[in-house]
């Protein structure tokens, strides 16, 4: 991208083929109107992901109903325990009209909700031969993510702390090696918990970035909402000017250290 | 004041009446609690060593104001901490409990409440708990609803919007026995997204079939953890042997639920020792099954038909609010259901610090839904468990849920 001028409506992230112009993607754990109204509206998602098990759902609450037009539903099989179930979660979604894309969430474990890479990796194989458009949520192993590349995912989408702890990049430098060595897009899952830290993840390589919490519980919803936004486009633009060197020892060398060689 | 929990009913024929002295008066003529009775799965497990050992340890007095303060600095509460925060010492710090656990109910379920109702299905009763207003001597009108009556109760309850459904029983089986729980699951299943149970305890292998029957989830009381004061309060039938009620959520998991739900009854016994044994027992069943959804409850003692002395002695509302503030910083992952035990001003109030699920639209009687829901009269309706608190309907309770700024859910479930 250096020496070319940026143009952000050619920045594009590129999802199972279809085009997206924002990079944070509303995550569906703690739910509200006016959080997707915040969403969408003040932080520009484009991608709202539903819990299938909640909007499966008789009375005029679903959160399907409050899904602006020209937002691409994401729904995700939170509730499952292992591939199959995953599996049965995502037709079910499909016959009920929510599209291809599906968010693999498979957890065995009620506490830490972490996912279980394995049979992500099953479901993930299964559902892509299927058509779907899949975007498994893992814990960051460089071999699990490949073997999801192998699998048919559309994405790599690694926690970064703990779903729902707001404790940001824990787990930065295995996403850093994810973000090196994979060619899908990698978006950040779970645990971001300020704007600064969905910046600092952009600002590595990140593609996108999922948050849900850090803005459901924020004094202020629709500010916090336009400060990821803001956030996540400037982590972007960082990343993409080429981030300045880090000096560790001493001053900058101005005064290269080989200068004394003569040939 | 001590609850007066004997009342003797008028229509007690001479030997039954008694029986019933006879076992309030000589302790010899109860069956062993320790004895598991005919039929009794037993499984091997020492969840129920490890609670007691921890419950009888636990000397709510031992605790100091600095303890509570580390307890509430802690980045997660340890089983100490825990204790702490139950302890008397902690009452002086209940507005920074409550603060705490409102902070951690935020993180970790957003601003959702759950909402449920109980459907009872029969009141017939073998066992005699004398704090219960179902218990076998009491003088009350029985009812087991039959299939049709079942839908057409089911059917009045789906009208109104609810899409989560509690099916409880008086504990009789052979009144109520597993096939007809079966079929009320199934049944269930048309009108209702998610089902749980309510029952008395049973095996692993019927608590299987009635997962495949559609329920997906256990509820059980455990009244006391105090063994000998639970042997006092239940003088009759298979509720007398605490060990096979224990394991009940164990076999539960064990039969394939989702997931199992834990509480005592407070103010049957030493109501911080009773807390701390249920929130155990909840913490080290999650442990050994990581993948169970876990829930606590909080009953306090409610008056009954014939009784209305019946109280929750020492419980009050703010020792209620300092347990389920423990509860949640504890097991800040763990739902936590509030009951219309409680007023609606309680209920109001503690969504907002710990709660994540409150019932609506209830009634504890047989068979009386459309006439509670609709005004209609009924005189055929079986008798109450106990007197509720909080009658609000599932319009009205969703309608306050929303004005105090939290979103109310029907349902979070689906079935795989």
């Amino acid at each position: 991208m250096s020496g070319k001028e940026y143009n952000p409506s050619e920045d594009k992230l590129v999802i199972g083929g279809k085009e997206f112009s924002s990079r944070f993607i509303l995550g569906s754990g703690k739910y509200s109107i006016k959080l997707i109204d915040a969403a969408v509206r003040c932080a520009g998602a484009e991608i709202i992901t539903v819990a299938l098990r909640r909007a499966n759902t008789k009375e005029s609450e679903s959160i399907l109903d409050y899904i602006p037009k020209g937002v691409t539903l994401l729904p995700n099989t939170s509730g499952a325990r292992n591939a199959a179930e995953a599996v049965r979660i995502a037709r079910l979604s499909r016959e009920l009209g929510c599209g291809d894309f599906v968010k693999i969430e498979i957890m065995r474990d009620s506490k830490y909700l972490l996912p279980d890479n394995l049979e992500t990796i099953k479901a993930t194989e299964t559902l892509a031969k299927e058509g779907f458009i899949v975007m498994p949520y893992m814990y960051p192993d460089l071999m699990a993510a490949r073997d999801l590349v192998s699998a048919g995912a559309a994405c790599v989408m690694p926690l970064a702390s703990p779903i729902g702890s707001n404790k940001g990049l824990a787990t930065k430098d295995f996403i850093q090696i994810l973000i090196d060595e994979i060619d899908l897009p990698i978006i950040v899952d779970a645990g971001i918990g300020r704007p600064s830290q969905a910046c600092e993840a952009m600002e590595m390589g990140v593609d996108a970035i999922m948050a849900n919490t850090a803005i459901a519980t924020a004094g202020n919803i629709t500010l916090m909402a336009e400060a990821f936004k803001q956030a996540i486009e400037a982590g972007r633009k960082a990343y993409l000017s080429g981030l300045g060197r880090v000096i560790n020892r001493g001053a900058s060398a101005s005064d290269p250290l080989t200068g004394f060689l003569r040939d | 004041m001590d609850n007066e929990f004997f009342v003797d009913g008028a229509h007690l024929s001479e030997s039954a009446l008694k029986k019933k002295h006879m076992l309030e008066n000589n302790p010899a003529m109860r069956d062993d609690p320790d004895e598991f009775k005919a039929g009794m799965e037993k499984i091997s497990s020492d969840v129920s060593l490890l609670v007691l050992k921890e419950m009888d340890s636990f000397d709510p007095l031992s605790y100091t104001e600095k303890d509570v303060r580390a307890a509430l600095a802690a980045r997660s509460a340890s089983v100490e901490d825990f204790k702490a925060l139950l302890s008397p010492a902690a009452e002086p710090f209940l507005e920074e409990m409550a603060r705490k656990a409102s902070a951690l109910t935020a993180d970790h379920f957003g601003n959702t409440v759950y909402l449920f109702t109980p459907l009872y299905i029969a009141n017939y009763c073998d066992n005699y708990c004398v704090y219960c207003g179902f218990n076998c001597y009491n003088d009350i009108h029985r009812l087991r609803l039959d299939y049709s009556q079942m839908e057409k109760e089911m059917s009045v309850i789906a009208a109104s919007g609810m899409e989560e459904i509690l099916i409880l029983t008086g504990e009789s089986r052979k009144m109520s026995d597993i096939k007809y729980i079966g079929e009320a699951c199934k049944l269930a299943k048309k009108y209702f997204k998610n089902i749980g149970l309510e029952i008395y305890p049973v095996n692993s292998d019927e608590y299987a079939y009635l997962n495949e029957c559609g329920a997906d989830y256990v509820t059980v009381f455990q009244e006391t953890y105090d063994k000998s004061r639970y042997s006092d309060l239940h003088l009759l039938g298979h509720k007398r042997v605490w060990q096979y009620r224990f394991d009940a959520q164990e076999r539960a998991l064990k039969g394939g639920m989702r997931g199992v739900a834990f509480s005592a009854l407070l103010g049957l016994a030493d109501a911080r020792k009773d807390a701390f044994a249920t929130a155990y027992h909840a913490y080290l069943l999650q442990r050994k099954y990581p993948h169970a959804e876990i829930s606590l409850s909080c009953p306090r003692l409610r008056p009954i038909i014939n009784n209305d002395k019946i109280s929750p002695v020492g419980v009050g509302e703010k020792q209620l609010c300092q347990i389920l503030c423990a509860y949640r910083i504890f097991l800040p992952f763990a739902g936590i259901t509030v009951s219309s035990r409680e007023s609606a001003q309680f209920r109001n109030g503690i969504v907002k610090i710990a709660a994540t699920k409150v019932s609506a639209g209830v009634s504890t009687g047989i068979g009386d839904h459309e006439s509670k829901y609709s005004g209609k009269e009924n005189k055929e309706g079986g008798d109450e468990q106990f007197e509720i608190n909080d009658a609000r309907s599932l319009k009205k309770m969703y309608e306050d849920i929303s004005e105090e700024g939290l979103q109310p859910v029907l349902n979070d479930y689906i079935d795989v």
